[in-house]
């Protein structure tokens, strides 16, 4: 006998999840399905969240190393990964559980298992306790996304890991080459040089992580510098061959040692969308060449009761962006005329210090050749950045010449992950450098550096002096 | 070899500073792309090429005034061409119009590359007129043109057009009410769009949908066009982007055709005598700079009507339940271009003589075709007057130019017997068509303002004395 319900719901990511939460909210009756026990996805499992809870020890690491510059001297430390792995699982577990629990609450029905889609308005779920039929008005494809493999570092080897295995803190290598300089490997790479492993990156392009401004990354990439083994860009793995001792890595490019051993190697390259869902083929949902699936501004797929949010609906493959767009196509479902038209969807890269920026870069701006002014303020005039002996990071915004209107926010820098809320909710709001230089900012904290940005706009920074030419 | 102008920037933009070249010698460039930054009085505009090749030589630089028409640069696009449709005239006018590039332009540059017949003496002139300028009079604001300012429609899609500054809450309440955001303009700082923006933009289409058969209730959308047929099963068929004249013309006309509820009244002036005394002093206006037409006298005999009858000279503001009425007497005349209708004004064409007037008219029509006329010299109109007589046609049907209130048109005039003193006799008569706007005029008002404006026709000494 099939299940019949107004909205199904593949995947419980953070799209899916919230698309089956708000649903249900709306009063629709909607099944959720996942492979995992509970709700969570990537982002809780093996993405964001373990991730952070990694990256919260290895700042506490680094602070009590730096500590002794400040008169406070902490023995090195010793690590127990057994322990740290219980703690970032412990995290894993209660907010998976927790989000499990809300459905429950919400009653929504939350199915475990692998579904195969038998037509445009039915599939099947194969679960432990056999197979059930589900038939829907409406579907959300809410798959997500997994990493990148590539033919040339495909080997079958336990000293081989990308972002899941890395996560899962196997133990901590003497030696990790991290291959892609994206916001995956910075950050693992973080963890496990605070750790103790020796880190090397290797970046194809000329710079880490390509798409942010540059002068973002370079207080980054200083630091990086001390923390990590070595940064090769340039450079291209063209061979991995294990051996007895680790892993042969073989390079092209700018790097001067063309082979080198490692422990372990963290293949972070990219994510590639999950698109290739089963039976998808019963429906007219299409794929485009990237293999993202084709939707609407509605995130409606060519069928019509179909819809596909996240990162399986295209760039960029945040979880924020696939929470957003799952309100989108729930209020769409719903009959309500919502489109999916943010003006800036913000991008943190959680390494140490933080880079985060939203709306338009200052190389989009020169791309596009919009007219902008960029005002910058260095965090060196910023009191609260001085007491946290943090005075490296940057707040800058580009605004529109004529008008002062934000059209984008970067932030590098300590807790920049936080502040760069303030720099989305500004540009949506259509807010002008004045009206950021007009709102007061609490003292001390970071988030000055966003209103004595706005005042460099005008010339006016009470922490800089640097008088607007004429 | 072929050349790239300046393209038209749009309504009264004439010239322009360039701000940004785009392309350099050598370059390819495509047909679309963006290859110069114009800086105009009204905005900073992208110029896409209408032309494809390699860049061969460019004739401004950052920082020239270029008129329309200018000749940017020139491109090998390969062929031997040269012999092309238009490229003569454009040989023409590129001759001069390089010069002001390196040279002083001292020398005005002769932009247009018209092959057009000459321009008749009297200024050619046609039913009805794009004006839906600023504030005309006093009253309701006219409905300017939202269109993003930032980019004048030189051609399809711009490429830096910033998004609508609006708020997430604010696009939402577009979206739902059928508004395109991207249409209103914003009030706030920095031109941000406030909830009261949209409304009072969906206030203005509606209103200028006009009342009947208004659409159900948040049905902006529902004013939609209809779905245009496929044209291209009958035939073959060629599609044209509206200039920006025939586009502000377009929603101007059907503003007033939707607002004014239009009689029109016919009569015929026997115009024999007026024609002597027009020959009479033709060469003394001729040497003052002017032609002393038909359209120069009814001017003057609009003008002296618009004092005699003051609902003539008024505009209706019905939001405050007023009627405006005027104490300067500004006459427009519709003048057809090569681009479209304009209607320049004679201002205060009452305290001028009928030379006065014929000189000025002749400065303004000339103004209109050279693309000079300013925003403020189409503005102000106290009453229209439209003469199609040197084209043909028996009687028509005039729009009033709202917040104008009547408007005169003028026919083919012709020698017909007309019954006098027991015969028949050949008179030279002129057609006169009257549409008014009948919530303020009456029928009975209009017929003695049309009879007074033939008595003053047929009695042209009357004319001599008061001009």
């Amino acid at each position: 006998m099939a299940q019949t319900t107004q909205i199904a719901v593949l995947g419980a990511g953070p799209g899916g999840y919230a698309a089956a939460f708000y649903a249900a909210d709306l009063g629709m009756q909607v099944t959720l399905i996942d492979v995992e026990k509970n709700p969570g996805g990537v982002c809780l499992y093996r993405g964001c969240i373990p991730s952070k809870a990694l990256l919260h020890v290895a700042k506490v690491v680094d602070e009590a190393t730096h500590a002794s510059k400040w008169g406070v001297t902490y023995g090195a430390p010793s690590i127990d990964v057994d322990k740290l792995r219980a703690y970032k699982q412990g995290v894993v577990d209660k907010l998976t559980a927790g989000v499990g629990s809300v459905a429950k609450l919400r009653k929504v029905n939350f199915v475990q298992g692998r579904a195969t889609l038998t037509g445009p308005k039915s599939l099947t779920v194969k679960t432990a306790a056999g197979d059930e039929e589900i038939q829907f008005q409406h579907l959300i494809l809410a798959t997500g996304s997994s990493p990148t493999k590539i033919p040339s570092l495909a080997l079958d080897s336990p000293r081989m890991m990308d972002s899941t295995s890395a996560l899962e803190l196997p133990d901590v290598p003497k030696s990790l080459l991290v291959v892609g300089g994206g916001y995956i490997g910075l950050e693992l790479g973080t963890v496990y040089a605070t750790l103790g492993s020796k880190v090397s990156v290797v970046e194809m392009t000329g710079g880490l992580l390509p798409g942010a401004d540059r002068d973002l990354v370079q207080p980054l990439e200083k630091r990086l510098k001390t923390l990590f083994a070595a940064i090769m860009v340039n450079t291209k793995v063209v061979k991995v061959a294990e051996e007895k001792n680790g892993i042969r890595v073989t390079f092209e490019g700018d790097v001067a040692e063309k082979e080198q051993l490692f422990d372990r190697v963290l293949v972070s390259i990219g994510r590639r969308p999950n698109s290739k869902v089963p039976g998808l083929e019963t429906t007219r949902v299409k794929v485009d060449a990237k293999g993202f699936i084709e939707t609407d501004p509605q995130r409606r797929t060519a069928e019509p009761s179909i819809f596909a949010i996240g990162d399986v609906a295209g760039e960029p493959m945040l979880a924020h962006k696939a929470s957003h767009e799952a309100r989108v196509a729930v209020e769409a479902i719903a009959g309500h005329k919502a489109v999916f038209e943010p003006q800036a969807i913000p991008a943190v890269v959680f390494t140490d210090p933080e880079i985060a920026w939203c709306g338009l870069t200052e190389a989009q701006a020169k791309e596009q050749n919009v007219d902008v002014e960029v005002a910058k303020f260095p965090w060196g005039a910023l009191s609260r950045a001085i007491t946290v002996d943090r005075p490296e990071g940057l707040t800058k915004l580009v605004l529109e010449k004529s008008t002062g209107r934000v059209l984008g926010v970067g932030i590098s820098g300590s807790g920049a992950g936080e502040l760069i809320a303030e720099g989305v909710l500004a540009i949506e709001m259509g807010a002008s450098a004045e009206d950021l230089k007009m709102v007061i900012h609490p003292h001390p904290t970071l988030s000055e550096s966003v209103m004595e940005s706005a005042e460099v706009f005008f010339g006016q920074s009470t922490h800089v002096y640097k008088p607007k030419k004429k | 070899m072929t050349e790239f102008k300046v393209p038209e920037l749009g309504e009264n933009v004439a010239s322009g500073d360039v701000a940004k070249v785009l392309v350099s010698v050598g370059d390819t460039v495509k047909k679309e792309q963006p290859v110069i930054e114009l800086e105009t009085d009204k905005a900073t505009i992208e110029v896409p090429s209408s032309v494809s090749g390699v860049v061969k030589e460019i004739k401004v630089k950052k920082g020239d005034k270029v008129q329309v028409g200018a000749v940017i640069f020139t491109v090998d696009d390969g062929g031997a061409a040269g012999n092309g449709a238009g490229s003569a005239a454009g040989k023409a006018a590129a001759a001069p119009a390089a010069a002001p590039a390196e040279a002083k332009p001292e020398a005005k540059p002769e932009p247009k590359a018209e092959p057009k017949p000459e321009p008749k003496a009297e200024a050619k002139v046609v039913s009805m007129p794009p004006r839906p300028s600023t504030a005309l009079g006093a009253g309701q604001p006219v409905e300017t043109p939202a269109a993003p300012p930032a980019t004048t429609p030189v051609a399809p899609a711009p490429s830096n057009l910033m998004p609508a500054a609006a708020s997430p809450a604010v696009r939402r309440l577009a979206r739902e009410i059928g508004v395109d955001i991207n249409s209103v303009a914003g009030t706030g700082p920095a031109g941000r769009i406030s909830q009261e923006d949209v409304k009072e933009h969906a206030r203005r289409i509606l209103s200028s949908v006009g009342s009947a058969g208004a659409p159900a209730a948040g049905g902006v959308a529902a004013r939609a066009s209809r779905p245009m047929p496929d044209f291209a099963k009958w035939g073959e068929v060629q599609r044209e982007a509206w200039s920006n004249i025939r586009r502000v013309t377009s929603e101007h006309l059907s503003y007033s055709w939707n607002t004014v509820p239009h009689v029109t009244q016919f009569d015929k002036a026997d115009v024999t005598a007026l024609e002597e005394l027009r020959k009479k002093f033709k060469d003394q206006v001729v040497k003052a700079g002017g032609n002393l037409t038909v359209t120069s006298m009814l001017v003057k005999v609009l003008a002296t009507a618009l004092q005699k009858f003051p609902q003539f000279n008024a505009s209706i503001d019905p939001d405050r339940g007023e009627i405006i009425y005027k104490k300067y007497v500004n006459v427009g005349v519709a003048v057809d271009t090569d681009r479209g209708l304009l209607v320049p004004v004679i201002r205060d064409a009452n305290r001028k003589n009928i030379t006065q007037i014929a000189v000025e008219l002749q400065q303004l029509a000339e103004k209109a075709r050279d693309r000079k006329l300013t925003v403020e010299e189409m503005s102000g109109g106290s009453m229209s007057l439209s003469n199609l007589g040197g084209i043909g046609g028996t009687y028509f049907t005039p729009i009033v130019n709202w917040p104008e209130v009547a408007i005169l048109g003028v026919s083919r005039g012709g020698t017909e017997p007309v019954w006098k003193d027991g015969q028949f006799v050949p008179r030279q008569t002129l057609p006169l068509s009257l549409s008014y706007d009948h919530r303020l005029i009456d029928g009975a008002d209009a017929i003695r303002f049309l009879r007074w404006v033939v008595e003053a026709i047929e009695q042209p000494f009357l004319l001599s004395l008061i001009g």
